[in-house]
C-alpha cells in the first residue's frame, strides 16, 4: 500500500519543480520558448495537484476526518516537511541549468511512472499514466535543447557542461527509494550527453542527501517564501 | 540573432484540410514543429500539424487584387445555380 510519505515524495518533487520552472515565465529566450517552459511547469503543477489530493485522502483516511487537503499540503508545510529531493530545489540558474535539470528530472519521472503506471495502486497508477505521456513530452523537449546546447556555441557549450557538473551529484538522490532505476535512466541519458560532446561526469562521492526526510539546501525557504505567501496573506483566497 | 519565422497549418480533425493559424519562431524545422505543438494545439486543436519557412510562402499582391479577383465577380455561370435539382436528390 502507498504511504502518505511516499505521495508526498512524489508530489512535492512535481510541485517544486514546477515552482522553479514557472520562475521562467516572461524570461525565456524566445517568446515560444517561454510558452513551451510554462506548459511544461503547468503539466508538472497537475501532476502535483493529483498526487497531493491523494496523500491528503489518504492522510484524512488515517486520521478519521482529520488532516489536510492539497492547498494546505502545498501552501501551510514548513520547510522540513516537504519530501522533495533537492535536485527540484536548487536555484534557477542560467538556461543550460534549467533545460539539463529538465533532462534528468523528466528521465527520471518517466521510469518512475512507467513503473507505477503498472502496479498495484490503481489510483497512482491512473496519475502515473496520464503524467507519463507529459513527461515523455518534457524528456523530448530537454534532449532537444542538451544537444543544442551541447553542440551548439562555444559559449553554450560551456554553460551546458557546467549545468551538467553542478548538478550530476544531485540525480543519485532521486535514486535512493528505487536504485534499479538508475540504471535505465542512465541508458537513456548518457547517450544524450555523448551525441551533444557533454562529458558524463564522474560518479563521485559527493551525492547530497536529505530531501526525502525535509532536509533541504538554504535555497528551499526562499522558494516557499514565495511559492506560499499569497495564501498566507490571504488564507482560503480563490477567484 | 532572432530565430526565422515559420507558418503553422494544423488539421483539427481525420479527414478535414490543414488549416493556417498562425506563425512563430524557430531556428529549424524541428523546433518549429514543437513550438507549434505547444502554441496552437494545447487546447486539442489539432491531430496533424505542418510548418512552412515563412519565405517558402509566394503570396499574390494587394496591387494585383482587381486583376486577380474582380473579374469573377460577374460571372455567376460560374456557380453552379442554374440546374435543376432532381426531385428526391438531397446534399447537392
Amino acid at each position: 500500500m502507498t504511504t502518505v510519505d511516499e505521495l508526498l515524495a512524489l508530489g512535492d518533487d512535481a510541485l517544486i519543480a514546477a515552482q522553479r520552472l514557472a520562475e521562467w515565465t516572461t524570461r525565456a529566450p524566445e517568446l515560444e520558448e517561454d510558452v513551451a517552459l510554462a506548459n511544461i511547469a503547468l503539466d508538472l503543477l497537475g501532476q502535483a495537484r493529483m498526487l497531493l489530493s491523494y496523500a491528503a485522502d489518504l492522510e484524512r483516511a488515517g486520521l478519521e476526518g482529520a488532516g489536510r487537503d492539497e492547498d494546505a499540503l502545498a501552501y501551510l508545510r514548513g520547510e522540513r516537511e516537504f519530501r522533495n529531493a533537492q535536485l527540484t530545489e536548487l536555484p534557477r540558474g542560467d538556461f543550460a541549468d534549467a533545460l539539463v535539470r529538465m533532462l534528468f528530472f523528466a528521465a527520471y519521472q518517466r521510469e518512475l511512472y512507467a513503473e507505477l503506471a503498472a502496479g498495484p495502486d490503481e489510483r497512482l497508477a491512473a496519475i502515473a499514466g496520464k503524467a507519463s505521456k507529459e513527461v515523455a513530452y518534457h524528456v523530448d523537449h530537454a534532449i532537444m535543447w542538451t544537444l543544442r546546447l551541447g553542440d551548439g556555441t562555444d559559449e553554450s557549450h560551456r554553460r551546458a557542461q557546467a549545468a551538467v557538473d553542478r548538478l550530476w551529484p544531485y540525480t543519485f538522490e532521486l535514486f535512493e527509494d528505487r536504485p534499479h532505476l538508475r540504471e535505465a535512466w542512465l541508458a537513456a541519458v548518457e547517450p544524450v550527453l555523448a551525441e551533444a560532446t557533454l562529458d558524463r561526469p564522474e560518479d563521485g562521492r559527493f551525492r547530497p542527501t536529505g530531501g526525502r526526510k525535509g532536509v533541504h539546501t538554504e535555497h528551499m525557504g526562499y522558494l516557499l517564501a514565495e511559492m506560499q505567501s499569497l495564501h498566507r496573506a490571504h488564507p482560503g483566497a480563490s477567484w | 540573432m532572432s530565430w526565422p519565422l515559420w507558418e503553422v497549418f494544423v488539421r483539427p480533425r481525420r479527414g478535414l484540410n490543414h488549416q493556417h493559424v498562425g506563425s512563430l519562431h524557430a531556428a529549424d524545422a524541428e523546433q518549429a514543429l514543437r513550438n507549434a505543438r505547444d502554441l496552437y494545439t494545447r487546447r486539442e486543436e489539432g491531430v496533424s500539424i505542418w510548418v512552412v519557412p515563412a519565405t517558402a510562402i509566394s503570396a499574390s499582391s494587394p496591387e494585383e487584387r482587381d486583376a486577380f479577383f474582380a473579374p469573377a465577380a460577374d460571372k455567376i455561370y460560374r456557380h453552379p445555380t442554374f440546374y435543376e435539382v432532381p426531385e428526391g436528390a438531397e446534399h447537392i
